[in-house]
């Protein structure tokens, strides 16, 4: 064993303090009030302002036809972050399977094609997907918030990549079981992918949660407002000698935290257990 | 059960590869049939054409009378063995032995009796409910097995099944394997490289070279009768010793010592020579001893005559000298064609030679 020397003690803490800190600050800022915040600066220590911020910032009713909550906007983030990670999982792994199992004319071209993709974020292609969805009249609703971004390279690739690994043996024993391409598919490959399932999910949650861009471009309507949008619009009222209620900002922020933390935790326990026990 | 017949089958891979050749093989109902041969042979092509996994590029193929070359795996009431026993990981021993089942419409208790069934000639009771992950390698080619014995099949098919298995459970998986088949009575076919398995497994064997049939035959027909120098080195250990002889004046001539008498055209042969058919004399064939393998009951003496190597077994301990002298027993001669390496049929000169 090596020993332990106070110098890299100090390099952990240190990078300790940089990644918890600004969190902590965030949570103990958001039991203060505005007031207090905005004379006294970010503060490490708790308020006496938490319940009623946290209150308020759930149920107040704001946005310009006041029927916008905190509650409202937080199950719109949830839609949006589950839609992703479930529409993603779903697309990319019929797509990989495709192009693993099957052989069709310029599959490899095809695959390269869908890896190039990867290239072209977002934002390159916003217009093009805006007059699209506009066209379709899929404005101001889930569908047209979600389904333009499903087709993901990031998770083609991995799952192709893990279909690659699975030994040919399998398909030619469900074959001879009599397991046709569908029956494969759902019976073998979905559940010996369950571990890759977790990690793409994680990452296409918090992918999906983040999105701001584009549900800014997408929706008008204010019952599609997402946390992002929220947290946004309370520091944006900046108007004459009014204080932004950085409290809320910072509540919602902090609430905004708490499903990717979840999912994280949640499902890194899946893939952990999936990484240990998996044994083709 | 059912008798299985390949016609003229050969297999051409995508890129020209003639992986498979004009193999013809008549398999009897219940029989037990070892295709043998080195790595790379075609084996596995042809066993995989059979089970409908690889299309069959010609010739016929026919499972009970039934010509199978169109038809899916699953059509072909086949199962298969592989090698690194393919498994489905996520499923118990039980879902693994019932899937194939369960896929063809059986009823629950069809399945379950089944699968008790083959548990129990397997001795995999206990383990029913266990992942393959938490199974022994043994353990996993007895699943292996089941699957394939739930289905009740036509014929039995295994590709290599025993290899990953260390040299000890090889053996005993072996007599398994012959003992269950015998007392189920499935038309086998059997797929291996290790001579020693082929011999012990078949009822007949396929000796199989470049993609061609070399020989087929009972094993110990194969062993005493090699068709050519191939199945001569191939089948047996250690070897059979394959030396350049010369036939002249009707004698047998090897490095300058007349052998035997023969009768056939003069001419180069080759000449071969099993190590248990030699003894270590005092008079005979000289032959400078390059080392010697210890068996324990018995010793394997390697050793050069003239330029050409030759081993002898010999079951004495006495200690040897630089040169030996070896004594050859003209009736375990045999005898292939230099050019070709078919075997040849020896004319013996008897009327001279003295009785043993
Ligand atoms: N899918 C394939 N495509 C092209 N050639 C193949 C393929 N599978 C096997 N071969 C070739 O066919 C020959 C026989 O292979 P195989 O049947 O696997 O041999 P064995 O099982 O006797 O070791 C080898 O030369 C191998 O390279
Ligand atoms: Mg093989």
């Amino acid at each position: 064993m090596q020993k332990i020397k106070p110098f890299d003690h100090l390099i952990l803490i240190l990078g300790v303090l940089f990644l918890c800190a600004p969190v902590v600050m965030a949570l103990m800022s958001s039991t203060h009030a505005a007031i207090d915040i905005h004379s006294n600066g970010l503060s490490l220590l708790p308020g006496g302002n938490g319940i009623e911020t946290y209150t308020k910032v759930l149920t107040h009713k704001g946005g310009f036809t006041g029927d916008v909550t905190g509650l409202l906007m937080l199950r719109n983030s949830l839609i949006m972050g589950l839609g992703f990670a479930v529409g993603k999982i779903a697309l990319s792994m019929m797509a990989a399977y495709a192009l693993v199992y099957f052989r069709f004319r310029f599959a490899t071209l095809l695959f390269w094609a869908i890896f190039a993709t990867l290239l072209l974020p977002l934002e390159v292609r916003i217009m093009p997907s805006y007059q699209v969805m506009s066209e379709l009249h899929l404005l101001n609703t889930y569908t047209g918030l979600i389904v333009p971004l499903l087709a993901s390279a990031t998770g083609t690739f991995f799952f192709r990549q893990f279909f690659r690994s699975v030994p040919d043996e399998l398909l030619e024993a469900a074959r001879i079981d009599g397991a046709g391409p569908v029956k494969f598919f759902i019976d073998v490959l979905v559940p010996l992918s369950k571990t890759m399932m977790a990690a793409i999910f994680i990452i296409m949650f918090i992918y999906g949660w983040n999105q701001y861009l584009w549900p800014l471009l997408m929706t008008t309507d204010e019952s599609f407002y997402t946390l992002m949008r929220g947290i946004k619009s309370i520091l944006q009222v900046w108007v004459g000698s009014q204080i932004p209620d950085y409290n809320e900002a910072f509540a919602l922020a902090v609430l905004a935290m708490v499903p990717p933390v979840a999912v994280v935790v949640i499902f890194q326990r899946m893939f952990i257990k999936g990484l240990t026990e998996s044994d083709k | 059960m059912a008798e299985l017949t390949l016609k003229s089958v050969g297999k051409t891979y995508a890129g020209g590869v003639d992986a498979v050749s004009d193999v013809n093989i008549d398999i009897k109902d219940g029989e037990f049939i070892v295709l043998v041969g080195p790595s790379g042979c075609g084996k596995s092509t042809l066993l995989r054409m059979v089970a409908g996994l690889e299309t069959v590029t010609r010739g016929d193929v026919h499972i009970g009378g039934r010509r199978v070359n169109d038809l899916d795996p699953a059509e072909r009431d086949i199962a298969m063995v592989f090698q690194n026993y393919a498994l489905y990981p996520h499923m118990s021993v039980r879902d693994n032995m019932a899937y194939g089942l369960k896929n063809r419409g059986e009823s629950k208790a069809v399945i379950e009796e089944r699968v008790a069934e083959a548990a129990r000639m397997l001795e995999l009771g206990q383990y029913l409910d266990r992942k393959p992950r938490a199974l022994s390698g043994g353990q996993r080619q007895r699943v292996a097995m089941g699957r394939a014995i739930v289905r009740q099949p036509s014929a039995f098919l295994f590709d290599e099944p025993l290899s990953n298995l260390d040299a000890k459970l090889r053996v005993s998986m072996r007599m398994e394997i012959r003992k269950l088949q015998q007392r189920l009575g499935t038309t086998s076919l059997y797929v291996t490289h290790d001579q020693l398995e082929a011999m012990t497994l078949a009822d007949r064997l396929v000796v199989l070279n470049g993609g061609r049939v070399e020989q087929i035959g009972a094993p110990l027909e194969v062993y005493r009768k090699p068709a050519s120098t191939f199945v001569a080195s191939f089948i047996g250990a250690p070897a059979m010793s394959l030396l350049d002889a010369r036939i002249e004046g009707g004698q047998l001539s090897l490095a300058g010592h007349a052998l035997a008498r023969l009768g056939n055209a003069p001419g180069p042969v080759t000449l071969g020579l099993r190590a248990e058919d030699l003894r270590i004399v005092d008079t005979g064939l000289p032959m400078r001893v390059e080392y010697v393998e210890e068996l324990g009951a018995q010793r394997i003496i390697h050793g050069m005559v003239g330029d050409q190597a030759l081993a002898v077994t010999d079951t004495h301990d006495t200690p040897l000298g630089p040169e030996v002298r070896v004594a050859v027993d003209s009736a375990k001669i045999h005898l292939f064609d230099a050019q070709s390496g078919r075997r040849m049929d020896k004319r013996l000169q008897t009327v001279s030679e003295p009785a043993e």
